[in-house]
């Protein structure tokens, strides 16, 4: 018998309906989207090519999405089994997190009747980074739909089916470790390729793909503990804190590595002294720095480790940090020129929330009728 | 003897240059010109055989002499005794040793004597308002002279943009009816080095290739040859990269002008002029020396209807490259969209939504805990 059970509660419930009209209100901008062009929805320019939809849909979304690859990473290749009960949930999130950013990709794009052209590898330029994030990102969404698929087939009952894809999981298994690390740092990478435009406190030559990667790690761990405390809450389940206390472990000593080449960087390459200009970059550096370091100072106490509320408010700030890093380079201090300027539109603002509003609907409805979160222990 | 063992001990005693020397501007004059380093070869052996040797007359018409200048004024120490020992020149006002009636006798002669095989140069405009008479040598119309000289030449090449398409004679209210060589000469192949003064190293490779093929190298339709003058000065600016990004000086001493930007807007012709000046500069020097490399727009000396005809500051027409429209415009920046007060409020909200819910999940657990204790 599996370890794993459907929660088999009701599915519409005031908070899903909440969410259903806010993926309406986005179905309607996308439709407008389709219909008009870019144009007509979003606030994107000559200058801020890329705005909300890829740096929150796709930069910061897959990174959120990375719980699934951390855990893989923890479970598979640390061997840590105690932390099998939360992989599942952990896959599920990152799986429709991943399917958020590829969404996002698409709508994003100006002529996505094209896209298909990103898979005929006649068309492929192999010069681009781009390339390398397009394919990696598909191929991983393809990899974490097998890695969840055991749910699925458990679900109805294939067992069969699911004793030959056993034989094969550990291959995607190791897919699904590779991929992320790929396209993780190459989408670091991408901030090199903006040269200039990215501020000199987020634009380093080649520290990049490590920074891109060490964050999209620890945010992986931090969104792992987020959504297991809020899963213990909203359901009412028993909370996990000590399995996520070992997270918190990790967490820290990803931060501390993470932090040392940062600030190191920026010490080295003499631009200590923008830290302190009082600009807009010099605070935002500041307020992100502020986010890592908060996590890195509670989480070092062990008292706190076990504390789930100072465990889930490390989280918290560990997902601002990351998100805000990648805000702060992509958009907030990016300059692609004089005269221009960007801020995202209502309608780019609402298709974002309705998207993230379907994520966790189908998470709530998968929770809830497929084998997902672990048998509660009996204490 | 194979063409790489060829000897060049006698070229080297009469132009005074190593063999090293030599080869390494053979093989930069045929780079320049698109040919590979066999041409270069071919090219040293064609020099370093004096029989080959055409006879040049070399007419001055409407100018200032400073074609001949930029040429003699190369910086190439062996250019001008690389031409000169290249070509016999028979006939040249600004560098014959005789004078008057004396040389015209010579000219006349050595054009008797190599019908069909001289090389004709012709520097400066030509005048035909009333039959020609604005411009006379030796008491006859340059007009004259060059129908004469034109007609039993084995080419012709018109030196210099008063040569070629009229330059500053030809320009409004042109009280001369200054004209330029191909409109002269009409029906025949002139080919035109354009350019005030035009680049020596355009005309040497012009004539180098004449001398080792014997024949003219690919030209345009109007005349000029397509390894200097086929790419627009835009094209292969290294100022582009601004031009395509929007950054542009307006004047001088500016912010942008002081970076190197653009000169687009102080009016430079680089977009309608076709040249090889980016690549080549000017007169061997490099370090920048040509127009725009030293922060002047470009005039557009070498293209007929452009120098001397618009006004020196007035914005060039972007011939056929305007940048792709993957490039930022510049024209929108200042619509560019900043934030609107529900877009900052739905923002606030989000960002409040996830702190919210966080505070109260944190405050959940705490009270689970408790309970649990």
């Amino acid at each position: 018998m599996s370890q794993h059970q459907p929660l088999n509660r009701r599915v519409i419930t005031p908070p899903f309906l909440v969410l259903g009209v806010l993926f309406l209100i986005a179905v309607y901008y996308l439709g407008v989207r389709f219909v008009n062009g870019m144009g007509f929805v979003t606030n994107l320019n000559g200058g801020y090519a890329w705005g909300l939809w890829v740096v929150y849909d796709i930069v910061i979304g897959t990174a959120l999405a990375c719980g699934g690859y951390a855990l893989a990473v923890v479970v598979y290749v640390a061997n840590k089994g105690k932390y099998h009960p939360l992989l599942r949930p952990a896959l599920l999130a990152s799986l429709l997190g991943y399917a958020l950013g590829g969404i996002g990709a698409f709508i994003d794009m100006g002529r996505w009747w094209q896209f298909y052209n990103i898979l005929l590898p006649w068309h492929m330029n192999f010069n681009a980074v781009m390339l390398e994030v397009g394919l990696c990102v598909a191929a991983y969404i393809l990899v974490l739909f097998i890695e969840f698929s055991p749910v699925v087939l458990e679900r109805f009952g294939a067992r069969n089916l699911r004793q030959k894809l056993n034989k094969v999981l550990f291959f995607f298994i190791a897919l699904g470790v590779l991929l992320p690390t790929m396209h993780q740092s190459s989408l670091g990478s991408m901030l090199i390729a903006m040269g200039h435009k990215v501020h000199p406190l987020w634009q380093t030559l080649y520290l990049q793909p490590l920074l891109a990667v060490l964050t999209a790690f620890t945010m992986g761990f931090a969104v792992v503990v987020f959504e297991a405390s809020l899963s213990s809450v909203g359901f009412g389940r028993p909370a996990e804190t000590p399995l996520l206390s070992g997270l918190g472990k990790a967490i820290v000593g990803l931060i501390a590595v993470y932090l040392v080449f940062r600030l190191g960087e920026v010490v080295v390459q003499g631009k200590l002294g923008l830290l302190f200009a009082g600009d807009l970059g010099s605070l935002l550096f500041l307020l992100e720095t502020a986010l890592f370091i908060y996590p890195l100072v509670v989480l070092l106490s062990p008292a706190a480790r076990c504390n789930s509320r100072l465990l889930l408010w490390s989280a918290v700030s560990m997902l601002f940090a990351g998100s805000l890093y990648r805000l702060n380079a992509f958009l907030i201090t990016y300059n692609p020129g004089p005269g221009y300027s960007y801020f995202p539109s209502v309608p780019e603002i609402m298709v974002t929330v309705g998207l993230v509003a379907l994520e966790v609907m189908v998470f709530l409805y998968v929770v809830k009728r497929f084998p997902v979160l672990h048998r509660e222990e009996r204490r | 003897m194979t063409e790489n063992d060829y000897d060049f001990s006698a070229l080297e005693r009469r132009l005074g240059v190593s063999r090293r020397t030599f080869l390494k501007f053979c093989t930069g004059v045929a780079a320049s010109l698109g040919l590979s380093t066999n041409a270069a070869m071919a090219m040293a052996q064609a020099v370093a055989d004096p029989k080959r040797r055409p006879p040049v007359i070399w007419l001055h018409g409407q100018e200032c002499t400073g074609p001949t200048e930029a040429l003699l004024r190369s910086e190439q120490p062996t250019l001008e005794h690389l031409l000169l020992d290249l070509i016999s020149l028979d006939y040249h006002q600004t560098l014959d040793t005789g004078a008057g009636h004396q040389v015209e006798e010579i000219k006349k002669l050595v054009m008797q004597q190599n019908r069909g095989k001289y090389l004709l140069v012709i520097e400066g405009a030509i005048p035909v308002k009333d039959n020609g008479i604005y411009c006379k040598i030796a008491g006859e119309t340059m007009l004259d002279l060059t129908h004469e000289a034109a007609e039993h030449a084995a080419a012709i090449v018109a030196y210099g943009s008063c040569a070629s398409w009229g330059g500053v004679q030809a320009a409004a209210p042109n009280p001369t009816g200054a004209k330029g060589a191909p409109q002269v000469l009409e029906g025949k192949t002139v080919v035109t080095i354009p350019g005030c003064p035009p680049n020596p190293a355009n005309f040497i490779g012009t004539v180098l290739y004449f001398v080792t093929y014997g024949k003219l190298p690919p030209i345009d339709e109007l005349g000029r040859p397509k390894w200097a003058y086929g790419r627009l000065i835009h094209e292969n600016c290294y100022r582009r990269p601004h031009f395509d990004a929007g950054r542009f000086a307006a004047e001088f001493g500016d912010k942008g002008h002081r970076e190197g930007w653009c000169l687009y807007k102080m009016g430079c012709k680089g977009p309608e002029t076709y040249n090889n000046c980016p690549s080549l500069e000017f007169n061997n020097l490099g370090g920048g020396v040509w127009p725009i490399g030293v922060g002047h727009p470009c005039f557009g000396c070498s293209e007929g209807g452009v120098g001397f005809n618009k006004p020196m500051f007035a914005l060039a027409d972007v011939k056929t490259h305007t940048p792709p429209n993957m490039f930022p415009a510049i024209e929108e920046r200042q619509e560019s969209s900043s934030a609107t007060a529900a877009a900052a409020a739905l923002v606030g909200v989000a960002v409040g939504a996830a702190l919210g819910a966080s505070t109260m999940a944190a405050k959940k657990l705490s009270e689970q805990e408790k309970k649990q204790e």
